[in-house]
């Protein structure tokens, strides 16, 4: 029926192409930024590219770092195919987080082998939990998540900072009245172990895994062609005679479970303690929010997400040099990452206006709307 | 100036991988009434909305009067006076008629409203033309066809003397229709051209002075109405002989399947939709519900396999009590359902054809075992369906939303009916749906009967129902008016779905 030739078909690579064009652009801004604070941009940017991958050890933090962002990233996917907005990344690692330290402190007598297994259950339990009371209060009273989520996320914030200043205290600071909101040192054993001898540790593998396994889940599983069906259809899929409210909170609930494993790698494999800075993600260094972007970027796809998160890794730790390098304030990394947000996210709504616009022209009418008198 | 004639010279116009039209040359003359006859995607509404202005043909040129003219937008169009009634009429519920007309125009007094003035001509228009309703009623309070009307008067009020009308039957009842086609024959003999899409035969014959067949993008044919029958004119549409009257061998009905007993249901704006219905389908026979659409059928038909929450009354299938069920429960039940929202109920649009295939018995082996997926019998499964029931798709994995109407109808029904059902219950399953493909679903539908399902068929399509019906239940105001046999005259149908009650 068609007498045009086919030609390129953009939109059959876009969702890897647009996302690159989308963070080049932000970079050009933060370039003219950066000129505007009286700096120079191709320095600046060599200066980040070398800070993020120049030695060993700068790649090995950056891996580091996009550690928690894989894991919240690929969380973030699997709620966004079920049609869940997950926002409470940050409230769910925290949980998870707190978990974990539970079960290391309590438990801290069992041999690495068994503790090690059991303190990352914690993390996915916590984080799960939490996140799963999102999914409960829409499934059962329509709540909003994304304003459930994000309530939730000071809770959660709130509670941890709750039990740093009291129950879970470290005894020796306790001891000598400094008073320092975090726990002590967790045993030695329960230290998640290195890959090569720098700060990079196993956890990064767990990440890469559980990208794996949620992709399978997503598209080769009944449970994730459930969870797309009433991600993209709530009607079809009750039509079909799937239970919609249990899928949805099923996917938050894995979403928040990931975010919480993401919790608890990050402090058996990194900080070895929890703690809080006093600000208001504690120590989560905002992977909870940064998660969604990288999901964003990655495509919305678990395997997408591996790529994204080390990219964004490395561009935190990138932006971190700048402020030693070019005099650049450290602000500028959360202005980068605010406008590689905005290019992506207005990149993912350009880009589909550009596939319904040259979907079909003619779709049977009837579809589209419904009369007037059908009510 | 009054138009005289319009043109459509070698338009062409060209979406990226599909020439929805191909050089067609059109013309229409004041005083006359041109029908534009062609299946779903045959390139209709695509050359309409290039000579309303709403796209810009590729190639080819338009004139009006024999001028030569270039429309950006509709407003270029109405100023050489196009009008355009669409199927979906663009009117404010909240507004007024007087105002809906009004909208977009400048008024006679500047910044202050000039609604007296606009009602003064709704009332002489409607005089002259017969389309009469009151410039002061607001828009939602009115019966669809009399929106119909204000949307006629909105051109007319602009000074429009082509008038294009988008499938406008499709919402009236029989008698609307007859009334509709009098405003149409006044707005023809006071000099004005009239453009008429419609796929429904009887209506082209009944109404038009000329027939213009497109068929995929092309001009395939013009005649005068007289001189042609519906058999040619379906003949041109599809580009083959169409069989519609089918062979229907004699009901063999057996026990009840499928019994309702004064089911109550309420439509979305939670008023009672579906009053006391009480209904008996039997194995082996189609029962089909005519009415005029939003009369409950929907409701009805979402109450009985669990979609809508039964507010009193029971459902049995089979003798078993299956009032209150789940979707699932009813699918256990061997309850198959064609919904009539197909693109939002029947189908995950994002999702591709295999993926729909699958959609109601994706857990079943071989398809899956312990939830994983085994995509060698998936595509197997999928590609039979695909082969048996006809869908035109070019792969499985395509999205369906890029299927045509009646290719994902197909696909529905494969779905369904590959499910052996004892109970099918299908609402308009042709709305919409090309002739090659309701030809196709009728066959299917009456094979299904034959095989002894208990068939619900719900339809808005008169000649649908009592061609395929072995009972007709008709439905007014969430009741049911009365139960009749198929023979019973189109007249009588009308009648009864514009409330008159049987008396029996």
């Amino acid at each position: 029926m068609s007498t045009t030739r086919q030609r390129f078909d953009f939109g059959r690579y876009n969702f890897i192409l647009v996302p690159f064009i989308a963070g080049g652009l932000a970079l050009l801004v933060g370039a003219v930024i950066i000129w505007l604070l009286g700096a120079n941009p191709i320095e600046a940017y060599i200066g980040m590219v070398q800070g993020a991958l120049g030695s060993p050890n700068a790649i090995a933090d950056s891996l580091v770092k996009a550690g928690p962002l894989l894991f919240v990233g690929v969380g973030i996917c699997i709620a966004y195919r079920g049609g869940v907005i997950n926002i409470g990344g940050e409230g769910q690692i925290v949980i998870g987080a707190l978990a974990t330290t539970l079960v290391v402190l309590t438990l801290s007598g069992l041999p690495s082998l068994i503790l090690i297994p059991l303190a990352l259950a914690a993390g996915f339990v916590g984080g799960g939990f939490w996140g799963g009371i999102a999914g409960f209060l829409k499934a059962r009273f329509k709540v909003n998540e994304v304003l459930s989520t994000i309530m939730l996320n000071a809770i959660a914030v709130q509670l941890m900072t709750f039990l740093l200043n009291g129950a879970l205290m470290d005894p020796t600071s306790l001891d000598n009245s400094i008073r320092i909101p975090q726990t002590q040192r967790f045993p030695l054993w329960t230290d998640l172990p290195r890959l090569i001898p720098t700060r990079l540790h196993a956890g990064i593998l767990l990440g890469v895994l559980i990208a794996v396994l949620a992709y399978i889940l997503l598209w080769h599983t009944t449970i994730g062609y459930r969870i797309r069906a009433v991600g993209f259809n709530t009607v079809a899929s009750k039509y079909a005679g799937i239970n919609v409210g249990r899928y949805q909170i099923l996917a938050i609930t894995l979403s928040g479970a990931l975010a919480g494993l993401g919790g608890a790698v990050e402090v058996m494999g990194v900080n070895h303690r929890l703690f809080t800075d006093g600000s208001a993600t504690g120590f989560t260094g905002n992977a909870g929010f940064n998660g969604i972007v990288v999901a964003l970027f990655g495509a919305l796809h678990p395997l997408g997400v591996i790529p994204a998160s080390f990219l964004f890794g490395a561009l935190l730790t990138g932006a971190n040099t700048l402020q030693r390098t070019v005099q650049v304030p450290g602000a500028f990394v959360t202005t980068l990452d605010g406008l590689v947000v905005i290019f992506v996210v207005a990149s993912q709504i350009w880009a589909r206006r550009r596939a319904t616009r040259h979907a079909m022209p003619e779709l049977p009418p009837q579809d589209k709307i419904v009369p007037a008198s059908t009510t | 100036m009054p138009i005289q004639t319009v043109e459509l010279r070698n338009i062409s116009k060209r979406f990226p991988g599909v020439l929805a039209n191909d050089r067609v040359n059109l013309d229409v003359r004041a005083g006359e009434i041109l029908a534009l006859l062609g299946e779903n995607g045959a390139g209709k509404s695509t050359l309409m909305k290039i000579l309303y202005g709403m796209y810009h043909p590729t190639e080819g040129e338009i004139a009006v009067n024999g001028q030569v003219v270039q429309f950006k937008s509709p407003a270029d169009a109405l100023a050489q006076g196009i009008g355009m009634i669409h199927q979906h009429f663009q009117l404010v519920p909240g507004f007024t008629v007087a105002e809906n007309v009004a909208l977009g125009l400048k008024s006679s007094r500047g910044p202050l409203t000039d609604l007296n003035v606009v009602s003064q001509r709704v009332r002489e228009l409607g005089a002259q033309y017969g389309l009469h309703v009151d410039p002061n009623a607001l828009v939602w309070q009115l019966a669809v066809g009399q929106q119909q009307r204000v949307e006629i008067l909105k051109a007319l009020y602009r000074d429009a003397s082509l008038l294009i009308l988008d499938e406008p039957t499709a919402v009236l009842t029989p008698q609307e229709v007859q009334e509709f086609f009098g405003i149409l024959r006044r707005l023809r003999a006071a000099g004005n051209a009239l453009i008429f899409i419609s796929h429904k035969l009887y209506e082209v014959k009944a109404i038009s002075d000329r027939v213009v067949v497109l068929r995929d993008g092309r001009v395939v044919g013009g005649v005068a109405t007289q001189a042609t029958n519906q058999k040619e004119l379906a003949r041109m549409m599809v580009g083959r002989e169409v069989i519609t009257q089918w062979e229907k061998p004699a009901a063999q009905a057996r026990e009840t399947a499928l019994q309702i007993d004064k089911l109550q249901a309420l439509n979305d704006k939670q008023l009672p939709a579906v009053k006391e219905v009480s209904l008996q389908v039997r194995a082996g026979e189609i029962l089909g519900i005519a009415g005029v659409s939003g009369n409950g059928q929907r409701e009805l038909a979402e109450a009985v396999v669990g979609m809508r929450l039964i507010r009193g009354g029971s459902v049995r299938v089979n003798g078993k009590d299956v009032t209150h069920h789940s979707p699932a429960q009813m699918i256990q039940a061997g309850v198959a359902f064609i919904p009539e929202e197909r693109m939002v109920m029947g189908i995950v649009r994002e999702f591709s054809v295999a993926e729909n295939a699958i959609l109601i018995t994706h857990t079943e082996p071989p398809l899956s075992r312990r939830a994983l997926f085994d995509f060698r019998a998936v595509n197997t499964h999928v590609a039979r369906l695909v082969r048996e029931y006809d869908v035109r798709t070019p792969s499985l994995e395509t999205p369906v939303k890029n299927l045509s109407g009646g290719n994902i109808q197909k696909l529905i029904l494969a779905r369904e009916l590959s499910r052996s059902p004892r109970v099918l219950i299908a609402a308009q399953p042709t709305r919409g749906v090309d002739i090659g493909a309701t030809e196709y679903i009728h066959k299917r539908l009456i094979e299904q009967r034959s095989a002894g399902t208990a068939v619900l068929l719900i339809s808005e399509d008169l000649e649908e129902v009592r061609a395929l019906s072995d009972r007709i239940a008709v439905m007014y105001e969430g009741e049911i008016v009365g139960i009749v046999p198929p023979t019973t005259s189109v007249e009588e149908l009308g009648l009864m779905m514009a409330g008159a009650k049987k008396d029996s």
